[in-house]
């Protein structure tokens, strides 16, 4: 009998399929309590404006409505806290102003909350909610980064001077200054990097309940990382202790980092829940999501290489002013330092390097991680700045990659902007990208295209990130107000099966299926004998959650350390069991067996002696098979790769079609390469969706102009096309999996690929530069403006 | 209030709603049914996607009242009595065609009518314009496509015509 391999490498078909596909899943806004009320919460409609009165009568006498709150009724409870502390180039704390759970006397982006109505069913609470009488008196506003550093600027807080949160920097000034005064050529670019909103396809979502007789509260909620809520909310917003807060975070219908904070509405349902002793639900419209769950990137740089008269870089120079929108959101402060330039190095030599940072205040919805978070703005400067560096000397693509690599024998690689690189081979995935695209047969397909009236280019992108977030003492130095280690629970049943109790949570991955497949593979028992649990903090020791492609690299080294403790245990067990030495006990494929005979003992055996210890060790060695492990990273992790864009523009319309995308990826070592190709592929999407389509679009007040589906360009499947998707792997030297992470390579490394490739197709018409998303109308501009000196030609 | 009466997934089901309550309402709140999936206010992801006498809807988009008399098919109504999955639900399982599941009944729902409409055969890119109507955020598509075109033969007995592929 030979059972199907599931361990580690197989595409194992996903155990948590046949719940979504039978329409089974179980997410938060399925989850009705009995008794349960509704929430609806009045935002403001105005970026920025004073609130002169809020008259609640006319919305309390609506049929239904049991409570209406304001922030006047939210004196006790604390504002919704940050969890991360920058500081300035001059060593002062980064302003870290209020965010109230309701907004305080001022209302600071459209969306911001201001009141909530709670009633019998949703439609009560929003028909009264309409019945509120807010008077708000316009303040002046600013929504994006240059305007807000304007002088004379509006102030989003009255005692946060020229709307600057931090002014902060890293690298070697001096170094770079002087580099710059020798090098043979200096290119210089500056560029956007286009906000986007996550829109995961599930809206949030939260439900409170309170239990009077316990005093417990329990919070189901749209998250990625039920602990850290459970610690920031009742911790720092309500005062309820951990051992009285429960929060559950059941199947989460995607988040790509939006669902990684805590949100005001999350306290609110919360702590209404205590107050009216019922349980209160709140579901986001589409439209709510729009304006309240964080945005992503809305970064604007100027970025400096200077060069040799070879092209190898000397210096790179970057100045960045980085979106935080009104309020700081719960990680936000770490995205554009410590996750975005520390990368700037990318997979080049660059000896100094020097970035200044300067995130700002305006009135927009505030901006945090979204899949990539601060990498991709890097990833994308960089190699925007390379094809420009090209576009400039003449220089050819490819070659000035090759020529300022990383070498595959120069690790570890210690860059200068503090990361230390444990592994990788930026040429083989180049290699093997170049390959897959046949980027030699490109002219042959260009002069085709040509032929059919067609503008087609090529681009590429070559990058690292740094991921399975991560080191506690680093990030702790580095303004982290929390640790980053992992948490796993391997329980083994008396009679053999596993549930493996895991900190990090599943929005989409499947880690109910690579989890399973990791045990499978070190125990050696089916997938089938093994469940995945995650999401709840009742059932889960602690955890830190999803984020960072962290849960493979973090938690799943955290699963094996526990398994390591398992065999351990199970070897003692075994000895006493088969009299014989612990040290001449060996475990392989699910059995202890004594070496050089032919005695074993299954680990079901093993367990059922743990759990009826009859003829057990039990002096020493205490009764049961169920072992914890927190497991605390050494290092990052450093993905890298290749992407290869190639696209055709229509000259008639300016729409682009991606028409080929091959990414190269490596991300160490690979449990399912099925869940690994769906990730690249739907990280890839993403980033075609940022470079191609999509925009958060403010007026220059605060207005939010995209504010449903109808005005926000999502991907669509006629606008894609398939992405081949290769791996290349190194193995982290750093981590028992040697894993580094997969879940954010995808948007990380194509957006400069595809501009790169717009770009190229656009190189008759002078084209340098030009800002995502590469929309048809911008580049229907472009060639319609160069039609003329085209004909002329 | 206004009584509805209808078939869902093959039972009959009668209940009062308000007059301006959805379909999608009536069948998550006031049966049960949470499959179906609310993902925007503009009748733009279809995750609500079910199907109404035969033809796929965005139960976002239609009162409950409308679906007075009618037959409801939802996700929850796809696989037989006995368990036995729908080849489309099997084979978005088979090709990795969804990762957090939110849109997969929507998703699922428009590709059986978009499968059953053309009984000629589907290219891909036919394929790609007949999802117009649904969001994914996870996948990309690219599996998505892959699991209808494999779906196809199933659905119709025979192999997809020559010309489609």
């Amino acid at each position: 009998m030979n059972a199907p391999f599931e361990g580690i490498g197989a595409s194992v078909r996903r155990k948590e399929d046949l719940r979504f596909i039978s329409g089974g899943g179980h997410y938060t806004d399925d989850i009705n309590r009995p008794g349960q009320l509704h929430a609806y919460f009045r935002r403001s409609d105005r970026p920025h404006a004073k609130i002169v009165s809020i008259d609640t009568a006319g919305a309390a006498a609506c049929p239904g409505v049991v409570a209406v709150y304001t922030a006047a009724d939210l004196a006790a409870i604390g504002g919704v806290p940050c969890g991360w502390q920058i500081h300035s180039k001059d060593g002062s704390p980064m302003a870290e102003p209020k965010h109230p759970v309701l907004a305080e006397g001022k209302v600071r982006h459209v969306g911001d909350p201001i009141a909530v109505v709670v009633a019998g069913t949703r439609q009560q609470a929003k028909d009264a909610a309409e019945k509120l009488d807010i008077v708000l008196e316009d303040l002046p506003s600013v929504s994006s980064v240059t305007d807000a550093v304007a002088p004379g600027a509006p102030r989003v807080h009255d005692d946060v001077a020229g709307n600057i949160c931090y002014d902060w920097h890293i690298g070697d000034k001096e170094g770079v200054d002087a580099a710059f005064a020798k090098a043979a050529k200096v290119v210089s670019l500056d560029l956007l990097n286009n906000r986007l909103i996550p829109n995961a396809m599930e809206p949030r979502a939260a439900v409170g309940d309170f239990d009077p007789m316990s005093g417990e509260y329990t919070l189901y909620t749209t998250s990625q990382n039920p602990h850290v809520i459970r610690l920031l909310m009742g911790a720092f917003v309500l005062q309820i202790p951990e051992h009285k807060l429960r929060v559950v975070a059941p199947d989460v219908g995607g988040g790509f980092g939006s669902k990684i904070y805590h949100y005001a509405e999350e306290a609110m349902v919360t702590w209404a829940a205590g107050k009216l002793k019922r349980p209160v639900k709140w579901t986001a419209e589409r439209s709510e999501s729009f304006m309240s769950d964080a945005h992503g990137r809305d970064h604007a740089s100027t970025a400096q290489m200077a060069l040799d008269a070879e092209g190898k870089f000397l210096a790179l120079r970057v100045s960045t002013l980085a979106n935080m929108g009104g309020y700081l959101s719960t990680f936000a402060p770490a995205v554009p330092t410590y996750l975005y330039a520390t990368l700037l190095a990318g997979v080049y030599t660059t000896p100094v390097i020097y970035c200044e940072v300067k995130a700002v205040f305006t009135n927009t919805v505030p901006v945090d991680a979204y899949r990539g978070a601060g990498r991709p703005e890097a990833t994308y400067l960089l190699e925007r700045l390379v094809d420009t560096i090209c576009h400039d000397t003449g220089l050819d693509r490819v070659a000035i990659r090759r020529k300022n690599f990383i070498a595959p024998d120069a690790f570890p690689y210690q860059t200068p902007v503090a990361l230390q690189y444990d592994s990788g081979n930026y040429i083989a995935t180049l290699d093997a990208a170049m390959k897959a695209a046949d980027w030699a047969g490109f002219p042959a397909r260009r002069a085709a295209a040509k032929a059919r009236g067609k503008l087609r280019g090529i681009g590429m992108s070559t990058y690292l990130e740094a991921c399975g977030i991560a080191p506690s003492k680093l990030v702790g130095q580095l303004g982290a107000r929390a640790g980053l280690y992992e948490v796993a629970n391997v329980r083994v049943h008396p009679t053999g099966s596993v549930t493996v109790f895991t900190g990090t949570h599943s929005h989409g991955q499947g880690h109910e299926t690579t989890f399973a497949q990791l045990v499978s593979d070190q125990l050696g028992i089916p997938v089938s004998q093994i469940d995945v649990v995650h999401g709840d903090t009742a059932k889960i020791p602690f955890g830190m959650g999803t984020y960072g492609s962290r849960s493979l690299a973090v938690g799943g080294s955290a699963m094996v350390k526990a398994m390591d403790k398992i065999i351990a245990k199970g070897k003692k067990i075994a000895a006493h069991l088969m009299e014989a030495s612990v040290d001449d006990i060996e475990f392989k494929d699910g059995k202890f067996s004594v070496t050089g005979t032919d005695k074993s003992r299954t680990l079901g055996e093993i367990a059922l002696t743990a759990y009826v210890p009859h003829n057990y060790p039990i002096e020493t060695l205490e009764p049961g098979l169920d072992e914890t492990a927190f497991y605390d990273p050494m290092n990052f992790t450093f993905p890298g790769g290749c992407h290869v864009c190639e696209v055709e523009v229509d000259q008639d319309t300016g729409i682009t079609s991606v028409v080929n995308f091959v990414a190269v990826d490596d991300v160490g070592r690979v449990i399912n390469p099925m869940i690994v190709e769906g990730q690249v592929q739907g990280g890839v999407a993403q980033g075609i969706g940022q470079a191609l389509l999509e925009n958060a679009a403010y007026d220059a007040e605060g207005q939010l102009l995209s504010g449903s589906f109808m005005d926000y360009t999502m991907p669509r499947a006629d606008d894609l096309p398939n992405i081949t998707v290769g791996t290349e792997s190194t193995l982290c030297t750093h981590n028992p999996l040697g894993a580094k992470g997969c879940g954010e390579v995808g948007a990380i490394g194509s957006p400069p690929a595809v501009i790169n490739a717009v770009i190229d197709a656009l190189k008759d018409f002078g084209v340098r530069h030009l800002d995502m998303p590469a929309s048809p109308q911008k580049l229907w501009a472009i060639i319609q403006s160069n039609r003329p000196r085209m004909a002329a030609e | 209030m206004p009584q509805v009466t209808l078939t869902v997934n093959g039972k009959s089901a009668s209940v009062e709603v308000e007059a301006r309550t959805l379909l999608v309402e009536l069948l998550r709140e006031k049966l049960a049914l949470t499959g179906t999936h609310v993902g925007c206010d503009t009748s733009q992801c279809g995750a609500c996607v079910v199907d109404v006498d035969g033809v796929s809807v965005k139960s976002c988009t239609m009162l409950a009242v409308q679906a007075d008399g009618a037959k409801v098919t939802t996700i929850e109504g796809l696989a037989a009595a006995d368990g036995t999955l729908h080849p489309m639900q099997e084979m978005f399982r088979e090709h990795h065609a969804l990762q957090c599941g939110f849109c997969t009944p929507g998703m699922v729902m428009s590709a059986i009518d978009l499968v059953k409409s053309h009984p000629e055969g589907l290219t891909e890119a036919e394929i790609r314009h007949g999802l117009e109507g649904n969001l994914c955020r996870c996948t990309g598509y690219h599996n998505i496509v892959k699991a209808i075109a494999a779906a196809w033969p199933l659905m119709h007995g025979k192999a997809m015509p020559a010309a489609a592929e």
